[in-house]
């Protein structure tokens, strides 16, 4: 019994700064519609500084002040980066906020290795607070039970901040309607600045007062967004008691759920998170929410099939690439597979993106999914690599099929969110549950065939491989099926009231883009002889949006294009420097605000900008009121 | 003409929190009859149009299609007993061709998956005989995002009547168009509604269009229907006139010296 309570005290305390964290996110989103990927960055960002200051800073006063100071230091660097970034892409879709911020935490990553080095750092314990109080007969750290104390201190201080002060009366109002607030003459500007910065605040203070309980490491930034992510999901966007509540329910699954069996909380976790949403799609406290943002459909202009001379083309450029092996060596033959899979990866994504509409933040897992289960196929089954590619597929599609059910509920933001938060439970469970996956030691002897096991045999399988999947999902864009993705992705008023149930559609995209995506991945197992968690995490689901944003949002396969671009990019980027992150992040950043449209939008835009106020001139000399008359 | 009501709705009532938006609303449609419901803003047309077409379910009453009670029927299932919508906002495919957009109703109720077929192929006769109906054929392959609203509601137009349906909602057809394309809208509507036997319930605001198309009319306030017969006797109905022109305190001053005209 005193165990029990114990753990539960252990799990309040984990709550605190998974609250801090996850309010600072929420309240950013409320007001500013941004979802702050970069918020983990800045946790830990708050837990390095803070070392670095309680080192040099003695005493309890110092120690204090050190904490504090790190969170004020990182929330100036939070306020910065929201006048220099942020404010370019407030317009931009949703998308690309994610990905710009997402950019920030890799240059972060570089950075922070760069300052503090690669090692793990332990940080001082907190003065007067390093002993334990006895409960129940078992010791409790004194600085959890503070912890546990802050947590409701700090919801109380916000909700004081927010229903006392002038401010906070604005910040409510331009979470309810952000409009409306402009009208009245508040300055947008500095309120949305004012309020990242306290997001970034909470979250830096978050990270720092961790540092007394665990050491500060690289890995703080994504497993603190994973799970700031679901907090914030189940809580409701833009609800700082029900990030709270949610906090508090996340941390208890945890310390109970390791008390159970070690491995299972994630599943836990995963679970609970299903459960409310599908009783509560917008959470326990959240509203559903609006965005400004324009969807794909409303800039993609209509698209059709190859035109005779496209298809020679195309069929010119598959021999060409065909014929690659007379002039490439084994090196050249492997990068080129590589590149091939990108394809089929990229393309599975934009199936989803671009014709489906959704955007998942989350692709990893079925590329992952994919390769764990070509590996499980060989190594414990001893199936030939025929049935292994087979087998991946399925294991992406299986996926999908239970990801996809909760996901396709949702939409917009919440889509990305969860998907994502899917991602990193799969690649939790391949990182931790190392009896079957091997954790990060990978499962490695996953070698192709005999008649596929030269560089140029290989090669040509994936090229088949990808040429199959490109002509497979364009083929579908065009189908029955297609037409009632793309009404969905376009209306989904109008596709309803002609018969199209949107989840039902959506689901069976998903479906679709999980198996090649496990495709892909089945095939990079091939590829590499062995597969690793890293092939689940964040960065692969980056890779592959950003493949897709560099051939097109608005395109059926432009992705092929950004995924061979990217790939050699990427490739010869990783041999130049040993910066690469800074570097990727820096280029995706760029990305993002030079080109706020996606890069086929903005050129487009860039280039029939004078054809548009023409025919602008020419429609507003026929008398077409375009606003309909309000009649509710 | 047959002489089963196509939709009977019997005490339809609808409340948000404490405001009666719709209350105790009673009406059928005949095939082949122009049904308007109109009254001012706030009266609860939308309302009573929304629940009849499945978007909200109501607290209380009855909708029944073609017989059949469609409590609790989603949107597509009511499309699906031959019932065409169109919207206040025209909702059509805005990335699509005009061709494309009416192919691809053709595409939501072709049986299976419709992962083999290629919908251009399969349902380009089909979508052309709708565009030809609907003197579209020339736009066929213009984008949806080109054209001018009034063309966007009429290809809206032109996908509700892809179903075949014998049933038409359309909330405000007219809204958001120039006066002369209204006309040709709404002429268009009655002319195929007659040939094909379809009940319209229509709500609008435009009251030339009201009153040059509709068979009937219904007039809603406050989420109650005042009155409701043919367009004569809805115009000289003093109930309405006192809704539209307000009580005529003011008037009844004017009037007795003998110089409003009201129309």
């Amino acid at each position: 019994m005193s165990l029990y309570v114990v753990q539960f005290l252990t799990g309040l305390a984990n709550a605190a700064s998974l609250f801090l964290a996850a309010c600072g996110l929420s309240v950013i989103f409320g007001v500013t519609r941004i979802v702050n990927f970069a918020h983990g960055a800045f946790y830990m960002l708050g837990a390095y500084v803070a070392f670095s200051l309680t080192l040099r800073l003695e005493g309890v006063v110092g120690f204090w002040a050190g904490i504090f100071l790190a969170a004020i230091i990182v929330a100036a660097i939070g306020a910065l980066l929201e006048m220099l970034l942020l404010r370019r892409i407030y317009q931009a879709p949703e998308l690309f906020q994610l990905l710009a911020t997402f950019g920030v935490t890799l240059m972060v990553q570089d950075i922070v290795h760069m300052i503090w080095g690669a090692q793990d750092l332990v940080g001082p314990r907190a003065p007067g607070l390093q002993g334990a109080v006895q409960v129940m007969g078992l010791p409790v750290p004194t600085y959890d039970i503070l912890l546990i104390i802050l947590g409701p201190l700090v919801l109380g201080a916000l909700w004081l901040l927010m229903h006392r002060t002038r401010w906070g009366v604005l910040v409510r109002a331009a979470t309810e309607d952000r409009d409306m607030v402009a009208a009245l003459g508040v300055n947008q500007k500095w309120l949305f600045t004012g309020v990242f910065t306290l997001g970034i605040f909470l979250a830096a203070f978050g990270g720092a007062l961790q540092i007394p309980r665990t050491a500060v490491n690289h890995l703080m930034d994504l497993s603190i967004i994973a799970e700031v992510f679901v907090v914030v999901v189940i809580g409701g966007l833009g609800s700082i008691t029900g990030a709270f509540l949610a906090a508090v329910l996340i941390a208890e699954l945890n310390a109970f759920g390791i008390l159970v069996l070690p491995g299972i909380s994630l599943v836990l976790m995963f679970l609970v998170m299903a459960v409310v949403l599908v009783l509560r799609p917008w959470g326990f406290l959240g509203k559903p929410v609006s965005t400004d943002a324009k969807t794909i459909g409303e800039t993609t202009r209509p698209w059709h099939p190859w035109s005779p001379t496209m298809a020679v083309l195309v069929a010119a450029s598959v021999l060409l690439a065909a014929a690659l092996p007379a002039v490439l060596g084994p090196y050249g033959l492997s990068i080129g597979a590589q590149i091939l899979i990108a394809v089929i990866f990229a393309m599975s994504l934009q199936f989803q993106m671009s014709t489906g509409g959704l955007d998942s933040f989350g692709h990893a897992a079925y590329f992952g999914l994919g390769a764990y289960g070509a590996a499980f196929a060989i190594q414990w089954f001893q199936l030939p690599m025929e049935l292994a590619l087979i087998v991946g597929p399925l294991a992406g599609l299986v996926g999908a099929l239970v990801f996809g059910w909760f996901c396709v509920r949702l939409s917009g933001v919440y889509f990305a969110m969860l998907t994502l938060a899917f991602a990193q439970i799969t690649w939790s469970i391949a990182f931790q549950w190392v009896e079957v996956t091997g954790g990060d030691n990978g499962i490695l002897g996953v070698w192709p065939s005999e008649w596929a096991s030269s560089p140029a045999a290989f090669y040509w399988l994936t090229l088949a491989a990808a040429v199959l999947t490109v002509l497979i999902l364009r083929h579908l864009v065009f189908s029955p099926f297609g037409y009632r993705l793309r009404g969905v992705r376009d209306s989904s008023v109008r596709a309803e009231s002609i018969g199209i149930s949107r989840q039902r559609t959506q689901y069976v995209a998903f479906a679709i883009s999980g198996t090649a995506a496990g495709l892909a991945g089945a095939l990079f197992a091939f590829l590499k002889g062995s597969i690793f968690p890293d092939a689940l995490a964040i960065p692969t689901s980056i890779d592959a949006l950003v493949m897709v944003l560099l051939g097109g949002v608005a395109t059926v396969s432009g992705s092929v294009v950004g995924a061979i671009v990217y790939t050699m990019a990427t490739i010869w980027l990783m041999s130049e420097t040993d910066l690469s992150r800074l570097v990727l992040g820096g280029f995706i950043v760029f990305l993002v605000v030079a080109f706020p449209q996606g890069i086929v939008g903005s050129l487009s835009s860039f280039t029939s900008g004078s054809l548009e106020r023409w025919r602008g001139r020419r429609e507003a000399s026929r008398p077409v009121a375009l606003s309909a008359e309000a009649s509710r | 003409m047959s002489n089963a009501p196509l939709l009977e709705v019997e005490n339809l009532s609808k409340s948000y929190g404490g405001v009666q938006a719709v209350s105790g609303v009673t009406f059928s449609l005949m095939p082949g009859e122009m049904l308007a419901l109109i009254g001012p803003n706030g009266a609860g047309k939308s309302t009573c149009f929304n629940m009849v077409g499945g978007q909200i379910p109501s607290n209380e009453g009855r909708v029944r299609i073609f017989g059949r009670d469609v409590a609790g029927l989603s949107p597509r299932q009511i499309w699906r007993l031959g019932v065409g919508r169109t919207f206040q906002v025209a909702q059509v495919f805005k990335s699509m061709t005009v061709r494309e957009n009416v192919e691809a109703v053709f595409a939501s109720h072709q049986a299976g998956w419709g992962l083999l077929a290629r919908a251009g192929k399969a349902h380009r006769a089909e979508a052309e005989a709708v565009l030809d109906l609907i003197g579209m054929a020339d736009f066929a392959d213009r984008p949806c995002a080109d054209m001018a609203y009034g063309d966007v509601k009429r290809l809206e137009l032109a996908m509700a009547l892809a179903n075949d349906p014998k049933l038409l909602l359309m909330d405000e057809p007219a809204a958001g168009m120039a006066p002369m394309e209204r006309i040709e809208l709404m002429a268009l509507t009655a002319r195929i509604a007659k040939e094909r036997q379809i009940g319209v319930l229509f709500t609008e605001h435009d009251m030339d269009v009201v009153f040059a198309h509709a068979d009937r009319i219904m007039v809603l306030n406050r989420g109650q229907l005042i009155a409701e017969g043919e367009p004569e006797a809805v115009r000289n109905d003093p109930q309405v006139r006192a809704v539209y022109l307000g009580e005529g305190l003011v008037y009844d001053q004017a009037a007795a010296a003998g110089k409003a005209s009201v129309r």
